[in-house]
């Protein structure tokens, strides 16, 4: 199963508005996507319990919508974590290793790209060049750049937003 | 509509305007092969093994949803076609489990028939990454195995288009697209209904029904036990499909002669406990209308319709019979009535049916289904697990005499038989309702207006003395909902509605021995089924359920009169409001 272990926490407020939401679509062709686009913004993304409100409200089976969420990389079933890590997979990071930091981020999180820990505490995603070639491989931690970064580096800066 | 002339294969062929160049070859004799196909199922153009070569056409058309036009020259069987599907079986085998021999559907594989057609038998092509996949047998009906998948989708199509349902579909993108269920929940905590029409759309081994077959051998072996058994009405128009038979080909005896030689105790029928299905539902009908009960009341045979009912009209259960199935009917009878006359303690009972359906198996398994305060029945077998057995002990079928079932649970009527047929419920109920209701026998005791394959048909009956009695019968339950909401909408009104899961009713149940899609596509599969067993209602002596001999004798002696409370306590049942998208 593939539901985030991260507790929901939507409030009445993004309810109320995601209802809203959907009855402006709701029985259009191709209502989906908006209804989607929407929910995400609100939510920040569209876990178990949004795409169920969802499904509930237009009579669209829930695995239509859950197909949809998983084809389109835009969509994300799980939450951003407090500390939302980027690692760039850009053309010169990628060739100074930077597949090698993402992959060290996820064994040390025990997570993957795209994904939140349970506790909600970090989340990965990788990106394509962040402007800063000069400095690859770069690693975006929080909002602060890490550059000519090695694996090795990697559980020590982790560990200063644990 | 306009005629289209056009040339395949150098062949001259006029089709009707609309047509695709699939079917204006199949109208040439030229057999396009096909993989995603099934006519008003799935009708996607994915697969790729249709392609051809149309003249002036910039690249290969997928010829099963390629519309023909006038004066087009289409090449089905060039080289290049042919190196092009190759290549595409090649690719699907890339990433396909290869353990044929222990695969449900070896020999009856439609991936593996093409491989062979086709001359494409390495098992290391593009030997690369492959997908993994972990099987999912939480249903108690339906196994799912993706790594024999081939992604074609013609299960999804089955339970979006034909069902109306949508639990699987495709997820994820590209090489990593797998048919899964919302957030891969198991499918035993989706809404499935175990219709099994999945199953039987795979062309390969990625569905298939939860094996009853082991445990039946084990129970057959125990000398201890009683084993009986009771096939449904439709199994015998479709297990000859297991041994090559003719399409619909009544099989009867021979299943009965097989059942015996398979080590079955005793071989009843289905048909009896349909019969007695009629007797109670017709009276339950009857005492609705002239009561002012909840109308319409909506038949309760099909367990597939049944749980659909509590997933999406949960309010609608009300207008449920409170009628068990035949089967469970029959289980209970058995358990019951039958014990205590023959003297068998109930616990060295096994009983066992086959059903032309997955959903049975379900069944089975429900609340308040247990008369003798034990399952009415312990295991539900599909016509394709009995074909399988058979095949199994040896027994050349085809060869068979026609054996005779046991008295006194074997005998049936005309009514009883139709069971199986979209609308067959509808005109056993008439025959007897009309004829209660009137108190006149009725003579004419075809109900041709509820007969045939239509997703829905309607028809209204005066009956003195209470009027107009207005009835419906949907078969698939795509149409079943377009039907309750026409209900629920107040567009529509009528006292009666049957209502079966499966599109053409049980002959095409998910049960049923599969047919290879180029003869679904080519072939109304349901109606020539459907015509089997109404063959075998017109030879039928007594074609009403309540002029059953042995019917009349188990009121006579056991329950007293029809709907009596005894009858209540062992013969209904109670249903269980369910949602469509569980909370976590």
């Amino acid at each position: 199963m593939k539901v985030s272990n991260v507790p929901f926490q939507g409030t009445a407020e993004q309810e109320a508005k995601l209802i809203e939401l959907i009855n402006e679509h709701k029985g259009q062709k191709g209502c989906l996507m908006p209804i989607l686009q929407g929910a995400q913004n609100i939510y920040g993304y569209l876990p178990y319990e949004v795409q169920k409100i969802i499904s509930d409200n237009t009579g669209i089976p829930m695995e239509k919508i859950y197909g949809v969420v998983t084809f389109y990389a835009q969509f994300t079933t799980s939450p951003k974590g407090k500390c939302e890590i980027s690692v760039c997979l850009g053309t010169a990071c990628y060739v100074k290793g930077s597949a090698a930091i993402l992959e060290k981020v996820e064994e040390v999180l025990g997570i993957k790209e795209g994904e939140c820990t349970d506790d909600g505490a970090f989340s990965i995603e990788s990106c394509r060049c962040v402007g800063a070639c000069g400095l690859a491989p770069v690693m975006i931690v929080g909002g602060e750049v890490y550059g000519k970064i090695t694996p090795d580096d990697v559980p020590g800066i982790l560990a200063k937003y644990r | 509509m306009a005629d289209i002339k056009l040339t395949v294969d150098n062949i001259e062929v006029t089709v009707p305007e609309g047509s695709t160049l699939l079917e204006a070859a199949r109208a040439a004799g030229i057999e396009i092969p096909t993989l995603c196909f099934l006519k008003d199922i799935n009708e996607i153009g994915a697969c790729r093994m249709c392609v051809c070569e149309v003249e002036g056409a910039r690249s290969l058309v997928t010829s099963c949803v390629y519309p023909v036009t006038e004066g087009m020259v289409a090449h089905t069987n060039s080289e290049r076609v042919k190196e092009y599907r190759r290549k595409t079986l090649q690719l699907i085998l890339s990433d396909h489990n290869q353990d044929c021999l222990g695969c449900s559907r070896s020999e009856n594989c439609e991936l593996q028939a093409m491989c062979k057609k086709y001359g494409v038998d390495d098992t290391q092509y593009y030997a690369g990454k492959r997908n993994e996949s972990v099987i999912d047998d939480s249903s108690v009906s339906i196994v799912r195995d993706n790594s024999k998948c081939i992604l074609c989708r013609r299960c999804v199509g089955a339970c979006i288009n034909s069902q109306g349902i949508g639990v699987i579909g495709a997820n994820e993108r590209g090489f990593d697209t797998y048919i899964g269920t919302a957030f891969d929940l198991p499918l035993a905590e989706t809404s499935c209904v175990n219709c099994g029409q999945c199953i039987t759309a795979c062309p390969v081994g990625a569905l298939y029904e939860k094996d009853s077959t082991a445990a039946v051998k084990a129970a057959i072996a125990d000398p201890d036990k009683v084993v009986v058994i009771q096939p449904a009405p439709s199994v015998r128009v479709g297990l000859g499909d297991c041994f090559g038979m003719p399409l619909g080909e009544n099989v009867e005896g021979k299943m009965i002669e097989a059942l015996r030689r398979l080590g079955f105790d005793k071989v009843f029928d289905t048909n009896f406990g349909a019969d007695l299905t009629i007797v109670e539902e017709a009276t339950e009908l009857i005492h609705r209308v002239t009561t002012g009960g909840t109308l319409p009341m909506i038949t309760s045979c099909s367990p597939g319709w049944i749980k659909f009912c509590e997933h999406n009209y949960p309010d609608m259960i009300p207008n449920l019979s409170t009628c068990k199935s035949p089967q469970q009917m029959f289980g209970a009878v058995i358990k019951t009535y039958y014990a205590e006359k023959m003297g068998i303690p109930v616990d060295k009972i096994v009983s066992v049916s086959v059903m032309p359906c997955t959903a049975k198996k379900f069944e089975i398994g429900r609340e308040d289904q247990s008369a003798a305060g034990v399952p009415d029945l312990d295991y539900a077998l599909t016509t394709r697990e009995l074909g399988r057995m058979i095949s199994e002990a040896g027994i050349d079928f085809v060869n068979l005499p026609d054996g005779e079932y046991d008295n006194p649970l074997g005998e049936y009527t005309g009514a009883a038989v139709i069971f199986g047929a979209t609308g067959g419920v509808m005109e056993a109920a008439l025959r007897t309702a009309v004829e209660k209701i009137s108190g006149k026998e009725l003579t004419e005791l075809n109900f041709t207006d509820v007969r045939g394959v239509e997703g829905i048909k309607e028809a209204s009956y005066n009956v003195e003395p209470i009027g107009e009695v207005r009835v419906a019968v949907a078969s698939g339950l795509a149409n079943a909902r377009k039907l309750l909401d026409m209900v629920k909408s107040g567009e529509k009104d009528y006292h009666f509605i049957e209502i079966m899961a499966c599109p053409g009713g049980c002959v095409n149940g998910g049960g049923q021995p599969h047919v290879p899609s180029k003869v679904r596509n080519a072939v109304d599969v349901r109606a020539v089924r459907a015509q089997g067993l109404y063959d075998i209602d017109e030879a039928c002596t007594i074609r009403k359920s309540h002029e059953n001999p042995m019917i009349i004798k188990l009121y006579d002696e056991w329950y007293g009169e029809f709907g009596s409370e005894k009858a209540h306590h062992a013969l209904h049942t109670s249903y269980v409001p369910r949602v469509i998208n569980k909370d976590l």
